[in-house]
């Protein structure tokens, strides 16, 4: 049989791509088929599910767990916070997933893994067995380490998910009065995106300065000094925004009080207008049913060269749940490189060879500085089989000199660009 | 044949035709770490330059012209430099090789 008597026999043209035929290849699992379960759709679940089913050449069944019908970005949602997008920009469907690539998306939360059965416990819908599975639950906030905050996400927003929390921030940074005080507090590394309270700061203080220029932004970072793109933040800080930001460093944070919006820190007591404290984080919740120990009770290890977890064969973790190589931050284009070295090992591991030797990851992280200038920082990581672990690589990566238009340009490229890489 | 075991016997034949060596593997997944930026799925217009389905010597002497900074760049300067020459070319290669990561020109 010719390619187009057998495409036909298909129902399928002979001019289909191969893409087509792809998307054909899934929908249910298949018996026999190896199946893979992708659990959480963000920057790392999505493109993992996309990367096996192109690498593997739709060989390999994946169905995809996730809990939101649809994406949302948390980069680019600093943005918003100023006025400069709308959540709209930063929402997209699964469909192409579905159709392009064949991935089956189940919109529901899981409730328990059983890694010995390799089952899924699912909380609507019937369970679901995999030969592997990827997770990638994102962070779960501590919350309990700030007394007074739990419970009181409405009163002190922490927009460090996007989603309805981003839009409420938003309201109430509209909603300040004139001369108000902006108090935004950053909790101890690690966390999800280093450079995001400050560019968090920047925007917030971009809008103030136009909308409401005698109100002040007081930043108190439990850190002794800006996490990320230190020089360029700080010069942001002490230029453009020297008479709305205030930068208070060592600055942890015991207590809030959700009545009056003050902030009990070691040192000192403030009282803000919009209160925005960004909690300490761990690993999303799901890894507990793994029954590995965390690092600091917060972050499970991998072994680098298939992301899967210690101890654990068979169960990968990538994106900001894993417990950062020197150097790697928790970002949203580390999981999508994350998620690339696990989709590669997971295809070759079923092939029945072994996963590349040296996998090398990439990052960039933009930050806007206003709505028109941006910076970046990026580094280079790769496999060091004698330590066992991904290290940075020495003289590769760096930072902006300074923020700039084409930067800015560059930035919302990105978004588009690592979208299209992980949804289109 | 029928169809579903047509179907069945295409998917399997869509991935023996593509269980990649380990040199080209290794090349795809470098490659890969340039997507997010140059994703060949982008939308048009585009501010980062599109970079697949271009020949591989003219992406090759691209890369060398930002690492010996002879090219005005804002990243790939610093991006070229954690790549060997050797890499660069296999990335190069594969990029060109594969305008489409879908596999369609098959
Ligand atoms: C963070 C985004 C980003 C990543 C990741 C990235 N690039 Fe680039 N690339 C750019 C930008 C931006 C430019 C324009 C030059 C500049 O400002 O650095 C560019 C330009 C190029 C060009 C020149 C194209 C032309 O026609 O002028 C080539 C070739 C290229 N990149 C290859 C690569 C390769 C290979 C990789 C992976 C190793 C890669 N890029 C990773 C953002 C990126």
């Amino acid at each position: 049989m010719n390619r187009r008597r057998f495409l036909r026999s298909l129902g399928l043209a002979a001019t289909t791509p191969a893409s087509a035929i792809l998307a054909a290849c899934s929908s249910a699992p298949r018996r026999g088929a190896a199946h893979v379960v992708v659990v959480g759709g963000g920057y790392g679940g999505a493109t993992t599910a996309k990367y096996l089913r192109m690498w593997s050449a739709g060989r390999i069944d994946v169905t995809l767990v996730e809990r939101e019908a649809r994406f949302v970005s948390c980069p680019m949602s600093n943005l918003v916070l100023a006025g400069l997008r709308t959540l709209d920009d930063l929402t997209a469907s699964y469909d192409r997933l579905r159709t392009r690539w064949g991935v089956r998306v189940i919109n529901d939360e899981v409730a328990h893994i059983d890694v010995a059965r390799r089952k899924l416990r699912l909380a609507r819908n019937d369970g679901i067995g995999f030969d592997r599975v990827v997770l990638a639950p994102g962070v779960d906030f501590l919350t309990e380490q700030v007394a007074g905050l739990a419970g009181n996400f409405e009163r002190i927003p922490h927009a460090w998910k996007a989603g309805p929390q981003t839009e409420l921030l938003r309201r109430r940074i509209e909603a300040m009065p004139e001369g108000g005080v902006f108090a935004l507090h950053v909790p101890k590394s690690p966390y999800r995106c280093p450079p995001g309270p400050y560019e968090r700061a920047c925007l917030v203080a971009h809008y103030l300065r136009a909308r409401k220029p005698r109100a002040k932004l007081l930043l108190l970072d439990a850190n002794s000094e800006i996490q990320s793109k230190r020089a360029l933040f700080a010069a942001a800080f002490a230029g453009p925004y020297k008479d709305i930001i205030e930068y208070r460093p060592d600055s942890t944070l015991l207590s809030v009080d959700a009545q009056t919006l003050s902030a009990e820190l070691e040192f000192d007591r403030v009282r803000a207008d919009v209160l925005n404290v960004i909690p300490p984080m761990r690993a999303g919740r799901l890894v507990d049913s793994l029954d590995v120990p965390l690092t600091n009770g917060r972050w499970a290890d991998v072994d680098w060269r298939t992301m899967e977890v210690r101890d654990r064969p068979g169960v990968h973790l990538i994106g900001d749940a894993v417990l950062a190589a020197p150097g790697m931050p928790k970002s949203g284009h580390i999981a999508n490189q994350q998620a690339k070295l696990a989709a590669a090992a997971i295809v070759e591991l079923f092939d029945g060879r072994s996963p590349d030797p040296v996998p090398t990851l990439l990052n960039t992280c933009y930050s806007f500085v206003d709505d028109r200038n941006a910076i970046h920082v990026a580094t280079v990581h790769r496999y060091d089989a004698a330590e066992g672990t991904v290290l940075p690589v020495a003289g590769a990566g760096g930072l902006s000199s300074t923020a700039s238009e084409e930067e800015g340009h560059y930035a919302a490229a990105w978004a588009r660009n690592i979208r299209a890489d992980m949804l289109a | 044949m029928t169809g579903k075991s047509t179907l069945a016997a295409l998917c399997l034949l869509a991935g023996t035709t593509h269980a990649a060596a380990p040199a080209a593997m290794h090349a795809r997944n470098l490659a890969a770490n340039c997507t997010p930026c140059h994703s060949p799925d982008a939308p048009a217009p585009n501010a980062i330059p599109r970079i697949a389905s271009l020949p591989a010597d003219r992406i090759l002497q691209r890369l060398q012209a930002f690492r010996s900074g002879n090219a005005p760049a804002t990243v790939m300067h610093q991006i070229v430099r954690g790549y060997s020459d050797e890499q660069l070319a296999l990335i190069a290669t594969h990029l060109a090789a594969s305008p489409d990561p879908a596999f369609d020109q098959r």
